[in-house]
């Protein structure tokens, strides 16, 4: 249990202050009311995958990826199982060292050094399940080398239960405190609020938001839309591959889906999905991604089925399944 | 619950010991439609799905669920058995509904075309990815075509592209005349359905269709770039989004377009209030 152990920070001082030189850019934090998104303009590039490449003997899992992260914004990397975003992931964090390209954390190689900039939530969370919130916070905070924070709300409340008594939510802001603690200067989440409810996924982004706000770098990946249209930018892999990169809208593009209405949906959906189209069914409409509406037409008109279809814009979770599949 | 094919419960209570894991809960899925119960963990969901299943004796109300052997349920978890294949685990579960040999076989090979586990059918079921065992444990729910189909968040750790398999298997269902009962967290998957019910703390929080929940919002939701004062406010993305009981736009925000995310968040804002005062 614990997920990756902290490493302690090499030598003195505040271990979140890196060496000399290696933020490019003044701090995003001190911009005076710059609307909030997006990264400030010369904000330091704080992770960066160039051509980053990784084999794992004949299975090429990672394909020449670029990726940056820069302070003050938070990134969605997206992409189906076994589109390689663990192993990127894993590159990014310096467990794994790439077959060819370069991976580079805060201007350097990752290291040690790096590692104490860094905050990770994996998607276990990561937590002693056996100890408190307390003790949790207090052995992160002793292998950073930092001060312990003081929880606030009702984690403070449950600073005294152990882990695996709360319920998920409180488990997952404890994680977050922990991750934060240190002020790492960039974020890494891995489905940062799977499970929780609405307004506990609101708060968790607060948390989220605010990180980036103070000048963090903040990467998310993510299975759900839900999560990704909260993000600035989003690169999507598959295959190993970025196949789409840029905001939510750019991604879409001109992406259509034929909607299909009709007074009988079971015999539309049977119809299409009986002619291999990956039909979906919303309500008690059809969509058809990519699908041209005149083709969808015509096909339900012959198996008898009255219907008026027309063309509308893709959601970002079809753009993303036509992409990935 | 008039229709004779309308499955549900009616002012539902399970209790465990002292724990009240819902109380007074009503809620009903048609035959040919979707529902969607959704909640965050702890809200009730599977205390819900294990009550319509039978699993789980009501402490009160009542539950309308056709018999045993025209009901299908996915739990949470994995749902199959690791130590056989697939071909082992459908028709093992398949003749425990009753299947004969000639039937089984006829619709374990349509399951396993439309499910894409056809190059499959030889691997232990524990060696699947998350996205294909999901797709396993629903084949062999609907195998037998049940009437009522009941599933506990089948798309929990499952990536997007199994996610749309997935609901179109449940589509299928649907079109096929199952009553279908999805649980889920996540409200964009919610919106497909056709009747929501909300669970908070054991208790409904809202239902009815989508644009029923949505529209039934009282106040006005504003959008601005900075934190709205004096409102409860949540973040979407970069931007801040508040709720505005009386319906009065703060200067710098604007009205937007509520969606089922927002209505549940307003919903729940207002039962925190209640839970405050």
């Amino acid at each position: 249990m614990g997920g990756m152990s902290p490493a302690p920070p090499e030598g003195s001082g505040e271990p979140h202050d890196g060496p000399a030189g290696s933020r490019s850019g003044p701090s995003p934090a001190a911009g005076s009311g710059e609307p909030h998104g997006g990264a400030p303009v010369n904000a330091p590039e704080l992770a960066a995958a160039e051509g980053a490449t990784r084999r794992f003997g004949e299975l090429l899992a990672v394909d020449g990826v670029d990726l940056t992260v820069a302070g003050g914004e938070v990134v969605g990397l997206i992409g189906a199982n076994g589109s390689g975003k663990t192993t990127l992931i894993r590159m990014l964090l310096g467990l794994l060292a790439p077959t060819a390209g370069r991976v580079r954390l805060f201007g350097e190689p990752p290291s040690l050094r790096t590692r104490a900039r860094l905050g990770y939530v994996p998607q276990s969370l990561g937590l002693y399940e056996d100890l408190t919130v307390a003790e949790n916070l207090a052995f992160s905070a002793a292998a950073y080398g930092t001060r312990r924070p003081a929880l606030e709300g009702d984690l403070a409340q449950a600073g005294d239960a152990l882990v695996r008594d709360l319920p998920l939510g409180l488990r997952r802001r404890a994680a977050f405190a922990i991750a934060l603690a240190h002020h790492p200067d960039l974020l890494v989440l891995d489905e940062p609020t799977s499970g929780v409810d609405p307004l506990q996924r609101a708060r968790l982004w607060e948390t989220i938001r605010s990180s980036a706000e103070q000048g963090a770098g903040v990467l998310v990946t993510t299975h759900h839309m839900a999560e990704a249209s909260q993000c600035d930018r989003l690169v999507v892999l598959a295959g190993g591959r970025v196949v789409a990169a840029g905001s939510l809208p750019d991604i879409v593009g001109d992406a259509t889906a034929a909607e299909v209405r009709t007074p009988g949906w079971e015999a539309a959906f049977t119809a299409l999905d009986a002619a291999g189209l990956p039909v979906s069914l919303t309500g008690r409409t059809l969509r058809v991604p990519g699908a041209d509406p005149d083709a969808v037409r015509r096909l339900l008109a012959d198996a008898g089925v009255p219907a008026e279809v027309t063309s509308v814009r893709a959601s970002f979770e079809e753009t993303f399944v036509t992409l990935a599949s | 619950m008039t229709d004779r094919r309308t499955w549900g419960c009616r002012r539902l209570a399970v209790r465990y010991g002292a724990t009240r894991a819902l109380e007074e809960v009503t809620f009903e899925v048609a035959a040919g439609t979707i529902a969607a119960v959704v909640g965050g963990d702890g809200a009730g969901k599977t205390s819900l799905l294990r009550a319509l299943a039978g699993t789980v004796r009501p402490a009160a109300g009542t539950v309308r669920r056709p018999g045993e052997r025209r009901l299908g349920y996915v739990s949470a978890g994995p749902g199959v058995w690791a130590d056989l294949t697939v071909d082992e685990n459908l028709s093992f579960s398949g003749r425990a509904y009753g299947l004969d040999a000639a039937e089984l076989e006829r619709r374990i090979g349509g399951l396993l075309e439309r499910t894409g586990l056809a190059g499959a059918r030889d691997r232990l079921a524990g060696q699947l990815s998350g996205g294909m065992r999901q797709k396993l444990a629903l084949a062999m729910a609907v195998a037998h075509e049940p009437d009522l189909l009941i599933l506990d968040e089948p798309t929990t750790g499952v990536d997007p592209v199994s996610r749309a398999e997935l609901w179109r298997l449940l589509a299928a269902s649907a079109a096929g005349g199952a009553a279908v009962v999805v649980a889920t967290t996540y409200l964009d998957e919610a919106e497909r359905a056709a009747t929501v019910l909300v669970l908070d703390r054991g208790r409904s929080l809202l239902e009815g269709t989508p644009d029923e929940v949505v529209a039934a919002t009282p106040g006005l939701v504003v959008e601005g770039t900075d934190r709205p004062e004096g409102l409860a406010a949540w973040r979407r993305g970069a931007r801040w989004r508040a709720w505005s009981p009386g319906g009065a736009a703060p200067p710098g925000t604007s009205p937007v377009t509520l969606d089922l995310e927002d209505a549940v968040i307003v919903a729940q804002l207002r039962e925190d209030q209640r839970w405050a005062a």
